[in-house]
C-alpha cells in the first residue's frame, strides 16, 4: 500500500507556529482556558436553537428539526489568497453565464465541437423550452455557489459549481453573528471583512434584473416550497433580511399577464421571483403536471417578459457533473483566458477507456452520480468496505453514463475544538456570488463545511458535517 | 401584506392566547382541589366543559380527577387545545410568518416552544404543577412583552391583536357560560360555600381575582362579578374590553388600507350594543342566551376578518 497521505493544515501548515493568517488568532487562542471555550461552544448551540436555525433531514425517521453542528474555531483566509480566489471565481461565473446564453441560443460551443452535442441533448438538466428565451439583463445565474477545496498552500480546486439554487448562505451570515456575540474581543483584535451586506447586495442585484413589465421600484419575492422544506429557515431568513415577501405557490396566480400575489387587499404583481423551487416543480402547465409547489402559467409569463425568475430555468445544465469535466474548455472558449481555478481531473464513465480505468482503481477514487447532490449516492473508494465497493461496481457497470470519477483529493484541514483540544478536520469552502447587469459581487467569506468525523472527507450536513465561520482578513 | 401572512399572524396570536387561558383554567381547578377537596371532582368536570373538551376527554378515557384533567389540558397531543398542541401550532404559524415578526418575537415564541416541549414531555406531577403553570404564564408574558415592545404599529400588529382579543373574548365567554347558573340573581342564596368556590374559580380563570378585590373589596355578589367580566371597560379580559380593542384595531387597519369592510361594521355594531347594555338588562333577557349569542357573534366576526382580508382565498 502507498504512504499515508499528508494533509495541508491551514492553521499551522504542518509547522510549529500558526501560518500568518492565523497568527493573531493563534495568540489569542493560546491565552484562552479550554474550559471557557468549551462553555462558549455550548452557548453557541443554545443560540442557534433559540434562533431556530434548523434543517430537516430527508429520509430521517423522526421529522425533528436538527441543528447543523457549529465549530467555534474560524477558518481564516488572507487578503492575498482571497483576491486570487475571487479573480478565479469571477472568471468562472462569467463563463457559466455565457455558456448558458450560448446553449439556449446559437450553441456555438457545440458547433465548434468543444462540448459534445449528445451531452446536452440527452441531458435531463437541459430545458428545450428555454431555447431562444432571453432572460432580463442577460443574466441566467443570479446566485452561484462555487465549491472549492484546498490541497496545499497554493492549490485550490473547484469541486463543483452550484448554478441552480445554491443554499447555505444563511449559515454564512448566522455563523458570523454568533461569533460576534460570543467573541466580540476577537473582532477588535483582528480585522475581518464583514459579510452582513449580503442580503442588501442580493436585493440590489435582483432588482437590477427587473423584467420589462416592471414599473417603478421592483417588487421582489422569495418562493419557498413551504415550512416542511429542509431549507425553509433560509428562505424565511433571506426574505426577511431583504425586506421581500416570502410566498408559496398557492399565494400566486397569473393576473393580466403578470404573476401576482394574494395580499390582504387583493392581487399585486411581482417583478422578481427568487425561487427556491426546482425547475421541474415551477409550473405544472409547462413542466411536472403533478406539482403543487409552483404557479400554473408562470413560464409563459416569464417568456413574455412579465417576471424575472432567479435563477433562470434551465441553469442546471451548467452545474451538471458530466459538464463539469468540460469547464476548463468552457472558460477558455468564452473568456479567451486560461482558467485561474483548477478543475479536479475527472473520468467520464460514459467513455469506455475511462470506465475501464475507474473499475480498475475503484478503491482509490471518488465516484459521484452525474445528477446527484448533497453527498447522496456517492462512493469514497478509500473509505469503503469491500462489500460497498462490489455493490458500487455493479451499479457502475449497469449504468456507466450515470457516473463520473475523480481522484481522492487530499483535502486541507482546519482544527476543530474537541474534548481533547484542537484536532484537524477536512474542510471545503462555498463562496456566494451574485450576478447582475451591473457586475459580479462576491461576499468576502462563504460557507466552510467541515467533516466532524476524524479522517472523513464528506463535509455535507446531511452526512454529519458541520460548519465554521469563514474569515477573510482585511489587507 | 400577503393574505396568508395576515392569517398566520391572526392564528398565531389566537393560539398563544388560548395556551395562556388554558393554563389559567388548570390553575383555577388545581387551587380548588387544594382548598375544597370535597367538591374537587365536580370542579374538574366543569373545567373540562369550559375548555369545550368533554367529548374528546371522555373519548380519551379520561377520569374527572386532578392528574387526568391537568395532563389532558396541558400536554395531551390528542387534545388539539392542550397547551402543548396550541404552542406547537402557534410556533408553526410563527415560522410561516417569520418575515413579519421581529427577531425578539420569533425568538420568544421559539424559546417558549422549546421550553414547554421539554417541560411537558413527561406527565406533570402534582409537586411540579405550580412551577409548570408559572413557566407557561411567564413564557406568555415574554411573547406579549416582545410583541408590544418591538413590533411596528402597522397591519401586522393589528392582525396580531385582533387574533388575541377574538380568542380572549371567546374564552372568557365560555368560562362564564359554563358557570352562568351560579351568577344568576335567583340563586343569590348568598354565602353558601359552594357558590364561593364557583365564583372564585371564575375570577381566577379570568385572572381577575386581584383586580376585583381592589375594586370591590370583600363584596362578592354574583351580579357584580358578571358586570365586571362582561361590561367593565378597565378590565383587560372583560368582553366589552376585548370588543373595544378589536374595534380599535380593525378601525386602524381599515383606515390604513383606506377601505371599509363588513368585519368593521360587524364589530362596531357589537360594541355599540354592549356599551348600551346594563348588567340588569342582560340578566333580564337571560345570561345564557346573551352569552350564546355573544359567542356566535364573535365567531362570525372572526369569519368576516378571514374573508375581508383574504387569509385563504
Amino acid at each position: 500500500m502507498g504512504e499515508t497521505p499528508t494533509f495541508f493544515n491551514e492553521m499551522d501548515g504542518g509547522g510549529e507556529r500558526p501560518r500568518p493568517p492565523y497568527a493573531r488568532y493563534g495568540d489569542w487562542f493560546a491565552g484562552e482556558p479550554t474550559e471557557r471555550l468549551r462553555r462558549k461552544a455550548r452557548e453557541a448551540e443554545t443560540f442557534f436553537r433559540r434562533t431556530g436555525i434548523t434543517f430537516n433531514v430527508y429520509g430521517a425517521a423522526d421529522a425533528d428539526e436538527r441543528l447543523i453542528p457549529f465549530d467555534i474555531v474560524p477558518r481564516i483566509i488572507s487578503a492575498k489568497e482571497w483576491s486570487k480566489l475571487t479573480r478565479g471565481i469571477e472568471q468562472r461565473v462569467r463563463a457559466i453565464n455565457a455558456f448558458l446564453s450560448d446553449i439556449y441560443h446559437r450553441q456555438e460551443i457545440l458547433r465548434a465541437g468543444r462540448v459534445p452535442v449528445e451531452l446536452i441533448e440527452n441531458n435531463d438538466a437541459f430545458l428545450p423550452k428555454m431555447l431562444g428565451v432571453s432572460p432580463p439583463g442577460g443574466v441566467y445565474t443570479h446566485i452561484v455557489g462555487v465549491d472549492l477545496v484546498r490541497t496545499s498552500e497554493n492549490e485550490f480546486f473547484v469541486l463543483e459549481d452550484n448554478a441552480r439554487t445554491p443554499s447555505g448562505v444563511s449559515y454564512m451570515l448566522e455563523n458570523r453573528e454568533t461569533m460576534l456575540q460570543m467573541f466580540p474581543e476577537l473582532f477588535t483584535k483582528i480585522r475581518v471583512r464583514p459579510v452582513s451586506d449580503y442580503p442588501k447586495m442580493l436585493r440590489r442585484s435582483l432588482s437590477a434584473c427587473a423584467p420589462p413589465a416592471c414599473k417603478g421600484r421592483p417588487v421582489v419575492a422569495v418562493l419557498t416550497p413551504g415550512i416542511h422544506n429542509s431549507a425553509y429557515y433560509e428562505h424565511a431568513f433571506l426574505a426577511d433580511q431583504m425586506g421581500a415577501e416570502l410566498v408559496e405557490g398557492h399565494d400566486l396566480r397569473v393576473v393580466d399577464g403578470r404573476i401576482a400575489m394574494r395580499t390582504t387587499l387583493g392581487y399585486t404583481p411581482i417583478d422578481v421571483l427568487y425561487r427556491r423551487v426546482d425547475d421541474d416543480y415551477l409550473d405544472p402547465l409547462n413542466f411536472r403536471a403533478d406539482s403543487f409547489l409552483g404557479v400554473p402559467g408562470i413560464f409563459d409569463v416569464y417568456r413574455s417578459g412579465g417576471i424575472t425568475i432567479a435563477n433562470a430555468p434551465g441553469t442546471g445544465i451548467a452545474d451538471d457533473k458530466a459538464i463539469y469535466s468540460y469547464m476548463p474548455d468552457i472558460v477558455q472558449f468564452y473568456t479567451g483566458e486560461k482558467p485561474i481555478l483548477k478543475n479536479v481531473p475527472t473520468w467520464r464513465c460514459s467513455e469506455a477507456s475511462s470506465l475501464a480505468y475507474v473499475l480498475d482503481h475503484l478503491a482509490e477514487l471518488v465516484v459521484k452520480e452525474v445528477h446527484g447532490s448533497g453527498g447522496y449516492g456517492m462512493l469514497v473508494g478509500p473509505a469503503a468496505s469491500k462489500k460497498e465497493l462490489e455493490a458500487f461496481r455493479a451499479k457502475l457497470v449497469a449504468k456507466p453514463a450515470n457516473y463520473i470519477a475523480q481522484p481522492t483529493l487530499a483535502l486541507s484541514t482546519v482544527p476543530i475544538l474537541t474534548r481533547a483540544g484542537l484536532a484537524p478536520r477536512h474542510v471545503d469552502l462555498r463562496p456566494f456570488v451574485l450576478m447582475s447587469p451591473d457586475g459580479i459581487e462576491i461576499t468576502p467569506g462563504g460557507l466552510t463545511r467541515v467533516a466532524l468525523k476524524k479522517g472523513s472527507l464528506v463535509v455535507n450536513s446531511s452526512q454529519g458535517g458541520g460548519t465554521k465561520d469563514t474569515w477573510v482578513l482585511e489587507d | 401584506m400577503l393574505g396568508k401572512t395576515a392569517g398566520g399572524l391572526f392564528w398565531m396570536y389566537r393560539y398563544l392566547e388560548r395556551a395562556e387561558n388554558t393554563a389559567r383554567l388548570a390553575d383555577a381547578g388545581f387551587r380548588i382541589a387544594l382548598t375544597r377537596s370535597d367538591h374537587a371532582d365536580d370542579e374538574w368536570a366543569s373545567i373540562i366543559d369550559t375548555a369545550s373538551a368533554r367529548a374528546a376527554f371522555l373519548e380519551a378515557g379520561g377520569k374527572f380527577d386532578g392528574p387526568s384533567v391537568i395532563n389532558f389540558l396541558l400536554r395531551d397531543p390528542a387534545n388539539p387545545s392542550s397547551v402543548i398542541s396550541v404552542i406547537e401550532a402557534a410556533r408553526n404559524n410563527a415560522r410561516l410568518v417569520r418575515t413579519a415578526l421581529t427577531r425578539e418575537v420569533w425568538e420568544a415564541v421559539n424559546e417558549t416552544w422549546i421550553t414547554l416541549k421539554s417541560e411537558l414531555a413527561r406527565p406533570v406531577r402534582e409537586t411540579d404543577l405550580p412551577d409548570v403553570l408559572t413557566r407557561i404564564r411567564n413564557q406568555s408574558a415574554l411573547v406579549r412583552g416582545a410583541t408590544v415592545g418591538t413590533m411596528l404599529r402597522n397591519d401586522i400588529y393589528n392582525f396580531a391583536r385582533i387574533g388575541t382579543f377574538i380568542e380572549r373574548a371567546d374564552n372568557i365567554a365560555r368560562i362564564l357560560d359554563v358557570k352562568y347558573y351560579v351568577l344568576l340573581p335567583s340563586v343569590q342564596l348568598v354565602g353558601s360555600t359552594l357558590d364561593n368556590v364557583q365564583w372564585e374559580t371564575i375570577l381566577r380563570a379570568a385572572s381577575a381575582e386581584r383586580s376585583f378585590r381592589w375594586l370591590y373589596g370583600g363584596e362578592t355578589r354574583p351580579l357584580t362579578i358578571a358586570d365586571f367580566l362582561i361590561l367593565d371597560r378597565r378590565m383587560p379580559r372583560s368582553l366589552l374590553y376585548c370588543i373595544r380593542k378589536i374595534a380599535g384595531n380593525l378601525g386602524h387597519l381599515c383606515s390604513d388600507y383606506s377601505v371599509r369592510r363588513p368585519s368593521l361594521d360587524h364589530v362596531l355594531a357589537l360594541r355599540d350594543e354592549l356599551e348600551d347594555l346594563t348588567i340588569d338588562q342582560i340578566m333580564e333577557r337571560g345570561l345564557h342566551e346573551f352569552l350564546t349569542r355573544f359567542i356566535q357573534s364573535n365567531n362570525a366576526l372572526a369569519g368576516h376578518v378571514e374573508e375581508d382580508f383574504r387569509f385563504n382565498r
